[in-house]
């Protein structure tokens, strides 16, 4: 291929860099952003310690030590222990898997929808306008009340159904997901609009594609960087959102502690054993402080003008 | 302009009655019985009659109407009668939406409790508006310098970190350490003399702060965007040319632009502040309307849920057409077709 030669005559001074890939140039623009950078390293040392930790500290958080209890942090329990003796660390470990796999599973469902809705809307005209109205009426729920009021309703039944863990996972996964995809579905449309008049979709077009191969083959691949960013304000926005349910008291049970309900259970103490409230919340708040920052230098990495410069 | 908002005015109409029935149906599919938490000495058929009392012994569409009738019709009119003191027609015989637990209706229960919240909300949703626009301003102004630096980092982590959170940190501080503050918001306090005054401050402080750094870190960001993008305009630069001082240029040409988004924002934030406000109430204990919702919610009070959250979607249709018309208003460039 001739393409390597003639980039040399135009563009010699670029020298080794010309092989770079769209990948390598997102990474080295991400690597230019400190606090994106420092995000990612905060968000996987959390992943990490989350994963790994209850391999070190391997005290059961369910435990129930009544003898030690509300005690202060000491060397067996480096966060202290609740009003039941239970090891505080453990509970906050347990609770960043459930809190975490929340949080990723329900950006999954929402992105998916999201993107599905919004690449339809794009591409086929016939639908366009009534997805569209179906996504500003998903704008117009009050979220947080139905969200409280379909949790209230269906968690004896799920929980019935599934299992105590596995259906309010379900459900608060569930829910969270389908009411959170209109943002990504907007912006995907706003693409696919763009992109389906572009010369090499019509190229694609003329030679006889078919359109689910366009789109697979075109179309997804270019919306990429929009779906991105919102796979990460969306890990935080579930994050929050299960916190908030559980904190309301509505989201996981008392057996099955995430960081939310951490912090709901340990409001009651917080004269007593203010760390309780600490450890969750300050889990909860750097895990999305990180996201979001993760999301802001990928926003600025995948934006091609602002790459650039 | 006119013609625009009555397209819109049409359209939402049938938005609210898609949701007025989403919520009615998914709150009807409820697998609870209101009777269930009664003794079970009760016979079946006084349960029965107590269920007829409810207005529960009729067909689903039939009920769906009834509420319908009272919300639209009914609970509006009883608002013009005592904001008038005017009497339309029956009014004792009119069917009110009413609340199962107290028995009392609904609206008369949501009018008691909206004081605390619009004073607490509306309070720290003005201030949140009154700290944000300075500093975005001049973050913007000064891009890239400490303050700049600082002011972003700030509004990142009022952005990221729950209210859930800041509330019960803002108590562990001020309440349980310090004990300046009371934590728990005491409804019953009346404003009498200049001591009472202190003492309402003093407890409205923590709930409005928190609400309002909150506020503050999403109106701050969005108002440094709106600026910084005015800056580089031609007229910007065409207002420094013809020899305008640095000072008319900012706080004439550039904040009166960069406010056009932002108002926007603002009007499209009340609703969102709203349902927000659930969570704050909740920690502090302010007895106003989220506080509402979650008892009846946990008490599985149906027609105060249908009511309230049904007027959450009024709040965000209506203020979603305000934030529009507003941007049309504000903006002559945007021309509505």
């Amino acid at each position: 291929m001739p393409a390597a030669q003639s980039s040399d005559l135009t563009a010699p001074s670029r020298g080794l860099q010309r092989h770079r890939s769209l990948w390598m140039d997102v990474w080295l623009a991400f690597r230019n952003h400190t606090g994106a950078l420092v995000g990612a390293g905060v968000f996987i040392a959390i992943s990490l310690a989350v994963a790994l930790g209850p391999l070190i500290h391997t005290v059961d958080p369910h435990y129930l030590d009544i003898l030690a209890k509300n005690e202060g942090p000491s060397l067996k329990h480096p966060m202290g222990t609740d009003n039941l003796g239970r090891d505080t660390l453990a509970q906050v470990l347990a609770g960043g898997r459930i809190s975490l796999a929340v949080g990723f599973t329900a950006m999954m469902i929402a992105l998916v929808l999201g993107t599905l809705v919004g690449v339809l809307a794009g591409y086929f005209r016939q639908i366009d306008g009534l997805l569209m109205r179906l996504t500003d009426m998903f704008l117009a729920l009050p979220l947080l009340p139905l969200l409280l009021v379909v949790i209230m309703l269906f968690r004896d039944s799920l929980r019935a159904a599934f299992g105590p863990e596995t259906g309010i996972f379900l459900l608060v996964v569930f829910i969270i997901g389908i009411t959170s995809w209109m943002q990504t579905a907007r912006i995907v449309r706003g693409d696919v609009l763009a992109l389906r008049e572009r010369e090499f979709v019509t190229a694609a077009r003329s030679i006889g594609t078919r359109r689910r191969r366009i789109i697979t083959r075109h179309i997804l691949p270019n919306v990429l960087s929009p779906i991105m960013v919102s796979a990460t304000l969306g890990i935080a926005n579930a994050i929050i959102t299960e916190s908030a349910l559980s904190f309301l008291g509505l989201g996981f049970p008392p057996d099955f502690p995430t960081w939310g309900r951490l912090l709901f259970d340990g409001a009651n103490f917080i004269s007593v054993t203010p760390e309780r409230v600490l450890w969750p919340g300050l889990a909860i708040s750097l895990t999305v402080l990180s996201v979001n920052y993760i999301g802001d230098g990928l926003r600025d990495a995948l934006d091609p003008r602002l790459r650039g410069a | 302009m006119t013609h625009y908002i009555i397209r819109r005015l049409l359209f939402a109409v049938p938005t609210l009655i898609a949701i007025s029935f989403i919520l009615f149906a998914l709150l009807d599919l409820a697998p609870n019985d209101p009777t269930g938490q009664l003794p079970l000495t009760i016979p079946a058929e006084a349960r029965e009659q107590i269920r007829e009392s409810l207005g529960l012994g009729e067909a689903f569409h039939i009920r769906y109407a009834k509420w319908m009738e009272q919300f639209f019709v009914n609970e509006p009119l009883n608002l013009i009668e005592r904001a008038f003191g005017v009497e339309i027609g029956a009014s004792e015989e009119r069917l009110r939406v009413r609340s199962w637990a107290t028995r009392s209706p609904v609206v008369d229960l949501i009018i008691e409790r909206l004081p605390q919240t619009l004073w607490v909300v509306g309070l720290s949703y003005l201030i949140g508006i009154l700290i944000a626009i300075p500093i975005g301003i001049v973050s913007a102004y000064r891009q890239y310098s400490w303050f700049d630096q600082l002011g972003t980092f700030v509004s990142m982590i009022g952005f990221s970190v729950p209210t859930f959170f800041t509330g019960l940190l803002a108590i562990i501080v001020f309440s349980v350490t310090l004990q300046w503050l009371p934590s728990i918001y005491d409804t019953t306090h009346r404003v009498t003399d200049l001591s009472s005054f202190w003492v309402q401050i003093k407890q409205m402080a923590m709930p409005v702060m928190v609400l309002a750094l909150f506020n503050a870190a999403q109106i701050s960001r969005f108002m440094r965007a709106a600026v910084l993008d005015n800056l580089t305009q031609d007229y910007v630069r065409t207002a420094r040319a013809k020899g305008l001082r640095e000072r008319i240029v900012l706080f004439i040409h550039v904040l009166r632009n960069s406010l056009i988004p932002v108002v926007t924002l603002i009007a499209l934030g009340i609703p969102t502040v709203f349902g927000g406000a659930i969570i704050t109430e909740k920690i502090f204990r302010v007895n106003g309307i989220g506080e509402l919702l979650i008892t009846a919610i946990q008490g599985a009070d149906i027609p105060l849920v249908q009511t309230l959250s049904f007027l959450f979607a009024v709040l965000i249709v209506i203020f979603n057409l305000i934030a529009d018309v507003l941007y049309g208003i504000l903006d002559p460039r945007i021309r509505y077709g």
